[in-house]
């Protein structure tokens, strides 16, 4: 066969009609500050792992939000739990509380 | 004979009611704390979006009170007493004013950098205020830093006190957004050379003619505008000012020196609105600013039959938001006196 150099892409837009929500259902259901977050970045500015890996909080909780899971339960793996982002953010989401119903509810559904 | 109104306050808001209602014909007495009138006016010398000098909004304000209003300077009030429908204001030198009505228009505190610890200021010499850089610009010096330098590099740091729950500031101050464009336009005009970069959690630029100065910050002057909230600043061996942030557009963690970091402070209910509001029972709403009897339809009516608000004393407010609402005040006041019931009026609507 003749190769044209064509091929077909995988789709990566984020399809909101059949996103999985259960994980972050599962998350706002036990730390109801979890859906308050307005994007600020301060927890990432803060975060020490944010210095040295490529974690950011910031965008994890947000992709779980919008159903893109595939590498959450890596990336929430290197949280140390140090608190200095529940500590800066001005939003008083208990971030702390977030990552650990995160990680029970990757247990639960995932 | 002409009933008689006591205006508390004589910043923007005093100044313009008082005016509006001397017009009107009625005995207006304006106590201000300060030997001068004028209020935060006197310390901004360009005013956004227009760039006008403060200085001629307060010649025209002055004109208002001049002739026809008493200005009592230095009024240190100790009780306001209610004798049926009237009220007695007493000051601490022994004089009293009566009044039919009361009108309240005692502003805002810029909010006290020093309790956002972690942003440094009142630590390290560079971090200054929006205040302060804005008195630099009345003082018409040249710009230097508080260590002597010319400075390459400034950093503006938006929501400083507001849209903040850790210092229990959760609304939006209004004015900080368009007031670090003007004065990042501003400092670009005097320092060509200077690299500047606004850090900033969301840009509201909601009033006319704000978003053309924004556009014109970017086009015209090059101003740098990231998407990230100061986590922390702290200071380098060269004095210059580290901050963190996360570039949130970029996804990444983002570190800079720059020479001065200047502080956008957001707005407080002032010390007097606390006091006077305390000593005479004046309900207070969850932000702390006067409590107005309904959010839409009676926003310069208190919970005091014949006591009324106007400016920032009730929410933060721009100079034209205040100038419109001491004249919506004169009106609501004057409608009070003429027994024009607003109350009954809007009551019966929401019934």
């Amino acid at each position: 066969m003749v190769d044209f150099g064509y091929k077909i892409q995988a789709d990566r837009q984020i399809n909101l009609d059949i996103t999985n929500k259960a994980l972050a259902n599962f998350v706002k259901k036990h730390e109801n500050s979890f859906n308050t977050c307005i994007g600020c970045g301060t927890c990432t500015a803060t975060c020490s792992t944010a210095k040295f890996t490529d974690f950011n909080f910031r965008r994890l909780q947000l992709f779980i939000r919008r159903g893109e899971t595939a590498n959450v339960k890596a990336e929430i793996a290197k949280c140390m739990l140090c608190g200095k982002c529940q500590l800066a953010c001005p939003r008083g989401v208990n971030t702390r509380n977030v990552i650990m119903m995160i990680k029970k509810g990757l247990e639960a559904h995932v | 004979m002409a009933k008689k109104v006591v205006v508390i306050g004589g910043g923007i808001a005093g100044m313009e009611s008082s005016a509006y209602l001397a017009e009107m014909g009625y005995d207006v007495t304006l106590l201000e704390k300060e030997d001068c009138l004028g209020g935060h006016l006197r310390n901004w010398e360009r005013l956004f979006p227009t760039m006008r000098l403060g200085q001629e909004v307060l010649d025209f304000l002055k004109l208002g009170v001049d002739t026809k209003v008493n200005v009592i300077r230095n009024a240190n009030i100790t009780k306001v007493n209610r004798i049926e429908k009237r009220f007695q204001v007493e000051l601490d030198r022994g004089a009293s004013f009566n009044a039919d009505a009361l009108l309240i228009t005692t502003g805002y505190d810029t909010f006290d950098a020093t309790k956002k610890e972690e942003y440094g200021y009142g630590i390290y010499d560079n971090v200054i205020t929006s205040a302060e850089l804005e008195k630099m610009f009345m003082e018409g010096k040249n710009i230097i830093t508080p260590t002597g330098k010319v400075p390459k590099k400034i950093g503006i740091i938006h929501c400083v006190g507001s849209r903040d729950e850790k210092v229990g500031n959760v609304y939006c101050s209004k004015v900080c957004c368009v007031t670090a464009v003007k004065q990042a336009i501003e400092l670009k005009e005097k320092l060509p050379e200077v690299e500047i970069y606004c850090f900033y959690m969301d840009l509201r630029m909601y009033g006319m003619h704000f978003e053309a100065l924004y556009k014109e910050a970017q086009e015209k002057h090059a101003i740098n505008f990231i998407r990230g909230r100061l986590s922390e600043a702290s200071e380098n061996m060269d004095q210059t000012v580290m901050i963190k942030v996360e570039d949130t557009l970029a996804g990444k963690p983002l570190k800079l020196s720059v020479d001065l970091l200047v502080l956008m402070v957001g707005f407080v209910p002032s010390k007097g609105t606390k006091e006077i509001g305390k000593m005479m029972g004046l309900e207070f709403g969850t932000n702390g600013f006067y409590k107005t009897k309904d959010q839409h339809t009676m926003t310069n009516v208190s919970n005091i039959q014949g006591v009324f608000f106007a400016g920032s004393c009730t929410a933060p407010k721009t100079i034209t938001n205040t100038i419109t609402d001491a004249r919506a005040a004169a009106t609501t006041v004057a409608s009070y006196l003429e027994s024009y019931d607003l109350e009954i009026r809007t009551k019966a609507f929401f019934q």
